[in-house]
């Protein structure tokens, strides 16, 4: 509301612990699930944040947060330099319409017994903006603008396939002219030829609405091809932020350059370096001492025991490029 | 030249569905060389897994059966085996894993009582002997402390232990041939990497044969001798993985290679193979990717270009694949 230098979205050491399952009285007080453990970033406006990790590492977790569909542990949320954490259900309301969500299963999401047009037009009614034909003639937009034929606006779920779903779920997000949206692994679920097709469609209406995206997906491959910043995350932490080009060709973190050497690469001679993690992810609820990801990591030996016993805080390892890691202090900008 | 492990010729398997029949596969013929890694491509709805279920005569009955065609496997027709003769080739000589290894492994059994099951059965070992193989099985997949996690339950195991469990019990009988169905699809990347790892390693050592179903062509590339590509039920484009990938000839292979978004390059906007799969009930006479071919002519909506040869080993189902070769 003030100030253009201000980011959209900014989170601050936001946390989210959940009580484990098995806490109770026969059992007894088990240490929580710390899905998020302190995570700070920020969103400019009509700019794409990727979110990128492993299963377990909090990614999605974070997005709920956001858009307050749960509640942090501690931490705030800021957005438009307003501190969204403590609104009551009806305050939420009002900043909702700028801040939507779209999700990874698209049939999950839309309510089997309702049409296109109820689903896309559920928005204009709650917030008193359009109904009867003017709401109609709004959702008839907005399936323009996802490249839905109007003639599906009676249609039921069941009838599309699933991008052709992903697509209505997007315009329901699109409905009431968002600043941000949430996209919680939009094209995990659908068939190749299918993902570049929302890909695309994703980054029309980022240019065509000034739209700001946190698109969260386990893939680095379709993060990269939206994204203008990313960042990753390991066992409820941020590792390394960077300019999404930036990333890939001068990974700091040993876990990012793990998880980019990992990705399959479409040609059978292409050279493969590829980094083996040992072991699996730790448990969340009791994250190993110093660096997380000492574990697994292969340069861990190299400092002694430092990561072993040491959190690393954040360090410069290139312009507007941060990891947290010990060895990126000790050899700076790799 | 030395008979295919497996061969496949002009397979048929229908759906019953909604009153009408269905064929998911139409008319497939593939085969599997001894020692060779061959991987079926296609998208949902493609007829590749179903491909895989019918080898193995398990699709769901009564709703699918195989119409017609041939399956041989070592020089036996797995199409005329009885039911008992059948549950004697599965585990021992072809095993399966598939993408979700949480479904497909017994919640109430121990990962150990459910690999000595399949090797006391098949190879007629001892409960000792058996859990002693178990135990190789399980450090061969690169599960740590063999002795200790066999005694786990599946639940209490990581996505990636849970599919080197699923490895462990389908390798334990040494089968000749592994059909891995989207055997990483469910797998975080990194867990990927090991998964993919492990299965060239065993194949070296063991020198079995793997048929390889999945949608990822990174995979593919990565893993695969030969490919197979689907769509609508057939095969549309057959050939070594090198030719596949330099040098596609049929445009939906094209299209495919060309709209993965890649991390070497960064690009504007995707390839896009525009439209969706039709509908198995709505197809015409034409070829079956015609509405959404970027090279359609009018002879493509009129009749089915047949799979023919177009070089050593590479096939092709599009009337300009020689024009395209050249």
């Amino acid at each position: 509301m003030n100030g253009a230098a201000q980011p959209l979205l900014e989170i601050r050491d936001l946390r989210k612990y959940f009580r484990a399952s098995g806490s109770g009285f026969f059992t007894g007080e088990q240490p929580p699930i710390r899905a998020v453990d302190g995570v700070s970033l920020s969103i400019e406006r009509g700019q794409t944040f990727g979110l990128v990790g492993e299963s377990g590492c909090g990614k999605s977790t974070l997005g709920r947060l956001i858009a307050r569909l749960i509640e942090p542990t501690s931490g705030s949320i800021f957005f438009e330099g307003r501190d969204i954490t403590g609104l009551s259900r009806s305050d939420m309301r009002e900043v909702r319409r700028h801040l939507q969500i779209i999700f990874q299963d698209p049939y999950a999401s839309l309510n089997p017994r309702m049409t296109v047009s109820d689903i896309i037009g559920e928005a204009f009614e709650i917030h008193g903006l359009a109904r009867g034909a003017a709401k109609r003639q709004e959702v008839a937009k907005l399936l323009d603008a996802v490249g839905l034929s109007r003639a599906h606006i009676d249609k039921y779920p069941h009838e599309f396939s699933g991008g052709q779903r992903q697509r209505i779920g997007i315009a329901r997000a699109l409905a009431l002219k968002p600043k941000l949206i949430i996209c919680d692994e939009p094209v995990s679920a659908l068939d190749v030829s299918i993902q570049s097709q929302i890909l695309n469609l994703l980054k029309d209406l980022q240019r065509e609405f000034g739209l700001a995206y946190l698109f969260i997906a386990h893939g680095l491959a379709a993060v990269r091809h939206i994204s203008d910043r990313i960042g990753v995350m390991y066992l409820g932490k941020l590792v390394e932020t960077a300019p999404s080009s930036e990333i890939f060709t001068h990974p700091a973190h040993p876990y990012t350059q793990a998880l980019i050497s990992a990705i399959p690469r479409p040609d059978p001679d292409a050279v493969r370096d590829r980094i083996i993690l040992e072991g699996d992810l730790p448990s969340p609820a009791a994250p190993p001492p110093g660096c997380r990801f000492h574990t697994r990591c292969r340069e861990a030996s190299r400092l002694g025991t430092r990561c072993m016993t040491q959190e690393p805080a954040w360090h410069a390892a290139g312009a507007d490029h941060l990891a947290a890691c010990h060895l990126v202090e000790n050899t700076g900008a790799q | 030249m030395a008979e295919p492990l497996l061969e496949v010729r002009d397979l048929v398997t229908c759906f019953e569905a909604d009153g009408g029949e269905i064929a998911a596969v139409d008319g497939v013929s593939l085969h599997v060389d001894a020692g060779e890694t061959l991987s079926i491509v296609g998208e949902s709805g493609s007829g590749k897994s179903v491909t895989s279920l019918s080898i193995m005569r398990l699709l769901p009955k009564p709703a699918g059966y195989i119409r017609s065609g041939d399956i041989s496997f070592e020089g036996e027709a797995l199409r005329d085996k009885s039911e008992a003769d059948m549950r004697r080739v599965r585990g021992r000589r072809i095993a399966m894993i598939y993408q979700e290894p949480m479904t497909s492994l017994n919640p109430v059994f121990t990962v150990g009582q459910q690999i000595m099951e399949a090797i006391e059965l098949h190879l007629g070992l001892s409960r000792r002997d058996a859990r002693a193989r178990a135990i190789d099985m399980l450090r061969l997949v690169g599960i740590p402390a063999p002795e200790d996690r066999i005694d786990d339950y599946p639940h209490h195991m990581s996505g990636g232990m849970r599919q080197r469990v699923m490895i462990a019990m389908a390798l334990s009988c040494e089968p000749k041939l592994l059909i891995a169905d989207e055997p990483t699809t469910a797998l975080d990347a990194t867990v990927q990497a090991q998964i993919l790892e492990l299965l060239r390693k065993l194949k070296r050592e063991l020198g079995m044969s793997i048929m390889l179903i999945t949608h990822d062509l990174g995979v593919v590339a990565e893993t695969c001798d030969r490919v197979v590509v689907m769509y609508g039920g057939k095969i549309v484009e057959e050939g070594d993985v090198r030719s596949i990938f330099r040098k596609p000839l049929h445009p939906y292979t094209e299209g495919l290679l060309a709209s993965i978004p890649r991390i070497d390059e960064t690009r504007e906007r995707l390839h896009v193979i525009p439209g969706i799969v039709p509908n198995p009930r709505d197809r015409g006479a034409g070829c079956r990717f015609a509405s959404r071919c970027a090279y359609v002519m009018d002879e493509c909506r009129a009749r089915l270009p047949e799979l023919r040869q177009i070089a050593t080993g590479r096939n092709v189902a599009c009337f300009l694949a020689e024009e395209r070769n050249r």
